[in-house]
């Protein structure tokens, strides 16, 4: 029981992460309808400029305006260099552009910080386990990336249900043509959603930091399942990339600690782990060709 | 996917071209002789690569120029096609069975055939759950049936899992010495030529006309009566076939397969050969190919960032000339005296 808790704990933390990533990315998909393959990219930005000034200061804390900073920083110039010529294109050349920025990130980061893996200290604060449940042990920090994640979420219903250019946001995914009708300045609205974008994915590639490596590739990981919980939760939405997150998370971490166990029943030690990851590795995939079989558009799609 | 629209491509070839395709096949031909006479062989290897590269990127341009499909999971039937040839191998140097059914085999004429069939099954299924829906969510199910294709092979350990599997001899096809390089190259370069040939006629076929005009405009062909989904279900079969013949002979070429042929950076390789030849044309791929791996080949002898400098070629390439590398060619072409039109 203890056991089920901690993983589904594992499965949040892991489903927040996703939506850190998830949140700009359905936007931008949902907004200006880019495809973009360099998110994860930006993810490693945040992430290795975090790490990099948490070390050489050797706080923590400073590494978080650090990730943020470079990453939205990153973001904005891809968006004002590269995506804003896009809009008008077809997804194959979206999909190449930036997949080309993917190729160079990945190139450039190894230039600069080499081949090694980096490692964050986890903050003095956070260390250590605590007892959340009698024999139930878990680390503060993963607790706290729950928390951000949460919090992340609502600042972001807030922001998109409460303020105007989150009235802006939801007005342009729903008809982009008719908010520049309207004499909005869609050129900046696009620069600020995709800087937010990239600020989140910043964030979660740093707080990511202390929990998983630090290296090259670390982006393309996740990203992709990242465009799984857009695709299922539905292009454009922000509610279907929070319930599509934490849905995943979990399914996924469940199916790699127990898959290999329950196989073991049947077949072979090696073979039976082999096969329980190879096959947990497959489940969201699994999952969205089965959502997208039953709803084309994603669970909720064209609710904002 | 209306909103795909690639006006510069999708002619039919006409008769010059058939003429420039005939001589360059006669300069492919000499290559070998050409090749070691300049000293340098090892080019026999990189022409052998871009040809079956070639023949994967134009069976998706099938689909992608002429069917206006982008599937970002075409190397899914690549490396099905080349574990066809490795599993037939494994289980015919075994004396095993196949799941207890099938014998192996290390015949050419065998393997090939039943890596495009296992190919297009494949194609056929993945097809008619994809096709079900459009745009962005076509472009990620595809992909999604790739990964579940690429994980399901890391995780078969009965089949090397993610060492991939070795096959010590190419296939045998009979009368030829087929441990000799060069004799794979000709095998290669005919099938190529017999592939360039079929298509070129596919795309001037009625049913390659119908395809074109769901790309071009889908609801004036569902006016005149055409079922979209069979055609387009059909194309996309014939499109996954393509390329698991091209996987099955790059299994047969490296002697090796592994699921890094499935992997979903090899489907985004194959969609930037397409674009770098020139969408929705016959030799685009094929050309685009070649560009690709030869600025490989180049910038990795240069530098083991070349990943950095393919990233900046490919920027331009879409950014600034669309037609790709052989709209390039032609816009110089043009430019040369006594060539203008």
């Amino acid at each position: 029981m203890t056991l089920l808790l901690e993983q589904l704990l594992n499965g949040l933390q892991f489903g927040v992460m996703l939506f850190l990533l998830a949140a700009g990315l359905t936007l931008i998909f949902g907004i200006m309808g880019v495809i973009n393959l360099a998110h994860g990219s930006l993810y490693m930005v945040g992430a290795y400029a975090g790490t990099w000034v948490a070390a050489q200061t050797g706080s923590f804390w400073l590494g978080i305006p650090a990730a943020l900073g470079a990453a939205a920083l990153t973001g904005v110039a891809i968006e004002a260099l590269v995506v804003r010529r896009l809009y008008a294109r077809d997804h194959l050349d979206q999909v190449l552009a930036t997949f080309a920025i993917l190729l160079m990130a990945n190139q450039l980061v190894t230039l600069i910080f080499g081949r090694q893996p980096l490692y964050t200290a986890m903050p003095e604060a956070l260390s250590g386990s605590v007892e959340l449940l009698p024999g139930l042990f878990y680390p503060p920090y993963r607790l706290a990336i729950i928390a951000v994640g949460l919090l992340v979420a609502l600042g972001l219903w807030a922001l998109i249900n409460r303020t105007r250019i989150g009235m802006l946001v939801r007005a342009g995914s729903t008809n982009r043509e008719m908010v520049r009708a309207l004499g909005v300045d869609i050129r900046l609205l696009y620069t600020v959603v995709f800087g937010l974008g990239a600020l989140l994915a910043g964030l979660a590639g740093f707080i990511s930091g202390p929990v998983m490596a630090v290296q090259v590739g670390m982006g393309e990981q996740i990203l992709l399942s990242t465009f799984v919980v857009v695709v299922i939760g539905g292009v454009g939405s922000i509610r279907g990339a929070f319930v599509a997150s934490l849905a995943l998370g979990v399914i996924d971490t469940c199916l790699r600690a127990y898959l290999p166990g329950l196989l073991r029943q049947v077949m072979a030690g090696p073979e039976a782990d082999a096969l329980g990851i190879g096959i947990s590795s497959m489940g969201i995939y699994l999952l969205m060709a089965i959502v997208l079989l039953v709803k084309p558009k994603g669970l909720f799609a064209g609710n904002g | 996917m209306a909103d795909i629209d690639l006006t510069h491509g999708a002619q039919a070839p006409g008769r010059a071209p058939l003429l420039r395709a005939l001589a360059a096949l006669v300069v492919l031909a000499a290559l070998p002789t050409l090749a070691s006479a300049l000293g340098y062989p090892a080019l026999t290897s990189l022409v052998t690569r871009i040809l079956i590269y070639g023949i994967a990127a134009a069976s998706l341009n099938f689909i992608l120029g002429y069917g206006g499909l982008v599937s970002f999971g075409h190397a899914a039937f690549f490396g099905i096609g080349g574990y066809v040839v490795g599993i037939l191998y494994q289980n015919y140097s075994d004396e095993t069975l196949f799941l207890g059914l099938v014998p192996g085999s290390n015949q050419m004429l065998i393997t090939l055939p039943a890596a495009v069939l296992v190919a297009g099954a494949f194609a056929a299924v993945i097809g008619a759950l994809s096709l079900r829906t459009g745009g962005v969510q076509f472009i990620m199910i595809t992909l999604a049936f790739a990964q579940m294709l690429f994980f399901l092979f890391v995780s078969l350990k009965a089949y090397g899992g993610d060492d991939g599997l070795i096959i010590r001899r190419t296939n045998e096809l009979p009368g030829l010495n087929m441990r000799d390089k060069e004799v794979v190259y000709y095998v290669c370069l005919g099938i190529a030529a017999l592939f360039f040939a079929g298509l070129a006629r596919l795309i001037r076929s009625p049913f390659g006309n119908v395809l074109n005009g769901l790309r071009q405009n889908e609801r004036r062909m569902v006016a005149l009566g055409v079922a979209p989904y069979r055609y387009r279900l059909v194309a996309f079969v014939l499109s996954g076939m393509g390329a698991g013949l091209a996987g099955a002979l790059m299994a047969n070429f490296l002697r090796f397969v592994s699921p890094d042929m499935m992997h979903w950076t090899k489907s985004g390789e194959l969609l930037i050969m397409v674009i770098l030849g020139g969408v929705g044309t016959l030799f685009g791929p094929l050309i685009g190919a070649a560009a690709y791996l030869v600025l490989e080949t180049l910038l990795a002898s240069w530098t083991e960032y070349w990943q950095l400098g393919l990233g900046l070629v490919l920027l331009f390439v879409v950014m600034r000339a669309r037609g790709g590398v052989r709209a390039l060619i032609v816009a110089l072409g043009a430019l040369l005296p006594g060539r203008q039109k």
